[in-house]
């Protein structure tokens, strides 16, 4: 059964979601503001409902999808709160924190949690878990960046900029924040599939590149690297681009939906 | 203690009569130890814009009516009383500092929501402060009235999106490059707009400014004015890829910046985002080259549909600008009652000790037999009584819970000791 910090942590981020959606509305600054601190405090409440999963299972706290889905959600908020401070653009929590909720309620609820095999512990493990998940929320992140660069690119196509254009951060940030996620989760896999091959050397005795996880990802980090090439290059930068790293996010779908759970065998939910 | 506003303003009177009162920082000084000499006021701030004259007083005792505030605007200016008639307005009080906090937001501005009106309300107050004609009260007055205007500001978008045409085209060029630092600029014609869209890319600090005109003097007059260099008008196709923001004003029958000018400038510049502002009619930049991937072009009657939206937005925003107005209002008229209860404090006890001693006085022949130091006791004795006497209702008059409570017992007490009265 979820613990309470599960339903004080979704508390938090329906509260971060209603206010970030007014400020939207109103552009009140203290309304943005207070969507940042329930945030920032729904993910303190998160962190501490992973730790209760983690105890309970005696491992790393996404060892199943449920998990797997709520870590992605943290890092998800925790990137994108990193974001939102570094920059100073509040507008985009409205888009990032519905997906951070959708992925809190389902890696929550049911909350049973499947204890994890002795292959599945320590710190090489985690940490191969961790960056890839971090990957992937980067990934998500660059996925909305991308959607809103499109929506405001529209509106100024138009002559239409309405109530919402002039909230948003300007296009040419847009396109930096999106460069930036993507390179980050770029990194992140590399470093998250380098350590899942040493774990699995040391576990197994050889690299087991076969996996049908281990070959989307290689082409998950070549589309990725491929927006980031053509993102500065003539003919491809601004919109394209960012249809690009949009249709780029189907891969990390469908790994994440159908490798883990149907086509690989070693990869079950990460 | 009375607050009181003269003054004029683009809601009452016509640009003639505007510039016929208008203040230079220097008469603003005198007029201010004028008013305080003539009309018998306390203290005294003269704010003055190309939009109002106005004159804010603070007097303690009641003084001159209006007329004679009115008489002071026209001898003042050398303005004959009669064109004055209808052009001035008066406000007392709360509906005083209720204007000068509107004024301070930018609420009873020309256009609604402009900022620079808060810089000269400060700047007013400097002058006044700087000259020793500011008291206590305009003291708390304007600094509550700056407070209010940052407050309006910061909270409200009631500032926040441009309402001229110049403002509109490098908010929306921002939307497209962030800040403008790191950009560059080019003004092709040196019509009036154009030239305060220069203004306004100079004021945020473009990196790079270049003017482009068929006459050669006028561009480079702009470019020495707005700090910007030149190209001549024959080396306009060739240099069209240099700028990210180009604005093109010139008076022509056909459009002096072509598609195919545009697409090779794009090419040239790697597709690099281009933001264009047609502001011509006829228009200089053909319309087909809005569809060239990462162009934006806007011309005049998008910026004025934008303008037109943004105003609306603005007015939009007035309630909750109101709003904070009524709460910045109620806690002067807060700290006003407050200085109220102290004075009114002061007043009746020294009304009432006065009583004391002239009671004393007359009956000093009933003290005749006892010596100074039984006539001191009773004078001891006799002021500790009126302090007694007077502890429990000054006590409940400082506690009082809101301001509107403490004004009411201050008139009532008021009343019921005669203090308005001169008798005493």
């Amino acid at each position: 059964m979820p613990g309470h910090w599960n339903f004080v942590a979704l508390a938090l981020y329906l509260a971060s979601l209603g206010l970030y959606l007014r400020f939207l509305y109103t552009g009140r600054r203290l309304t943005g503001q207070l969507a940042a601190l329930a945030l920032g405090l729904g993910l303190a409440g998160h962190y501490l409902a992973l730790v209760a999963r983690s105890h309970s299972v005696h491992s790393v706290p996404y060892n199943d999808l449920h998990g797997s889905l709520s870590l992605f959600g943290w890092l998800l908020g925790a990137t994108y709160l990193g974001l939102e401070l570094y920059y100073h653009q509040r507008a985009m929590g409205a888009f990032v924190v519905p997906f951070i909720v959708l992925l809190y309620t389902l890696g929550t609820w049911p909350g049973h949690a499947v204890p994890a095999t002795t292959q599945e512990r320590g710190a090489l493990f985690a940490l191969h878990v961790t960056l890839s998940i971090l990957a992937y929320a980067a990934f998500a992140l660059a996925f909305v960046v991308s959607g809103i660069y499109l929506l405001q690119d529209r509106r100024l196509r138009r002559h239409s900029p309405g109530d919402v254009v002039w909230r948003f951060p300007a296009l040419d940030g847009l396109e930096r924040m999106s460069r930036g996620s993507v390179l980050v989760g770029l990194v992140s896999l590399g470093a998250g599939v380098a350590l899942g091959l040493i774990w699995q050397r040391r576990i197994q005795g050889h690299f087991q590149i076969a996996d049908p996880k281990v070959l989307v990802t290689v082409l998950m980090f070549a589309l990725y690297a491929g927006y980031l090439r053509v993102s500065h290059a003539g003919g491809w930068r601004g919109a394209r681009a960012s249809l690009l790293c949009l249709l780029n996010f189907l891969i990390v779908i469908f790994s994440y939906a159908v490798v883990n759970v149907y086509l690989s065998r070693f990869h079950r939910y990460y | 203690m009375q607050i009181v506003i003269v003054g004029l303003s683009h809601r009452t009177a016509p640009v003639e009569l505007r510039e016929r009162v208008a203040f230079t920082a220097d008469t603003a000084r005198h007029a201010a130890s004028a008013l305080a000499e003539r009309c018998a006021m306390d203290e005294a701030v003269v704010l003055s814009t190309c939009n109002r004259s106005e004159v804010y007083g603070v007097r303690r005792e009641p003084g001159p009516d209006a007329a004679s505030l009115e008489r002071f605007f026209a001898e003042y200016h050398h303005v004959a009383p009669e064109r004055l008639n209808g052009c001035l307005y008066f406000r007392h009080d709360v509906e005083a500092v209720r204007h000068l906090f509107r004024v301070a937001a930018g609420l009873d501005s020309l256009l609604l929501g402009e900022t620079e009106i808060l810089g000269q309300v400060r700047e007013a107050y400097r002058l006044a402060a700087d000259s020793g004609s500011t008291g206590p009260v305009l003291n708390r007055l304007f600094q509550a009235a700056i407070e209010a205007g940052k407050r309006v500001r910061a909270e409200t978008e009631l500032s926040a999106r441009p309402i001229s045409v110049a403002g509109a085209a490098v908010k929306l060029a921002e939307q497209v490059f962030g800040q403008l630092e790191r950009h560059s600029a080019m003004i092709v014609g040196a019509g009036e707009v154009a030239q305060q869209v220069a203004a306004q890319m100079r004021h945020r600090s473009i990196r790079q400014l270049w003017i482009v005109s068929r006459q050669r003097e006028h561009a480079e007059d702009l470019a020495r004015r707005a700090g910007g260099e030149t190209f001549g008008w024959e080396q306009l196709g060739g240099v069209l890829s240099r700028p990210d923001i180009l604005v093109a004003s010139v008076a022509a029958e056909q459009p002096v910046v072509t598609t195919a000018m545009l697409s090779a400038a794009m090419a040239e510049r790697e597709h690099r985002s281009m933001f264009l502002l047609d502001l011509g009619v006829p228009r200089n930049i053909e319309p087909a080259a809005a569809d060239l991937y990462n162009l934006y072009l806007y011309d005049i009657d998008h910026l004025t549909g934008i303008v037109e939206q943004n105003r609306l937005y603005r007015e939009r925003e007035t309630p909750r600008a109101e709003a904070i107005i009524a709460a910045q209002v109620a806690k002067f008229q807060a700290w006003s009652a407050g200085q109220g209860t102290a004075d009114l404090v002061d007043e009746l006890r020294g009304r009432l000790d006065a009583r004391r001693r002239r009671l004393l006085q007359e009956n000093q022949d009933a003290f005749a037999h006892l010596g100074p130091e039984e006539r001191e006791r009773i004078d001891r004795f006799t002021e500790k009584l009126l302090d007694e006497l007077l502890r429990e209702p000054t006590g409940r008059l400082r506690r009082a819970q809101s301001w509107r409570q403490r004004v009411q017992q201050i008139e009532t007490l008021r009343a019921l000791f005669g203090l308005d009265s001169e008798d005493d």
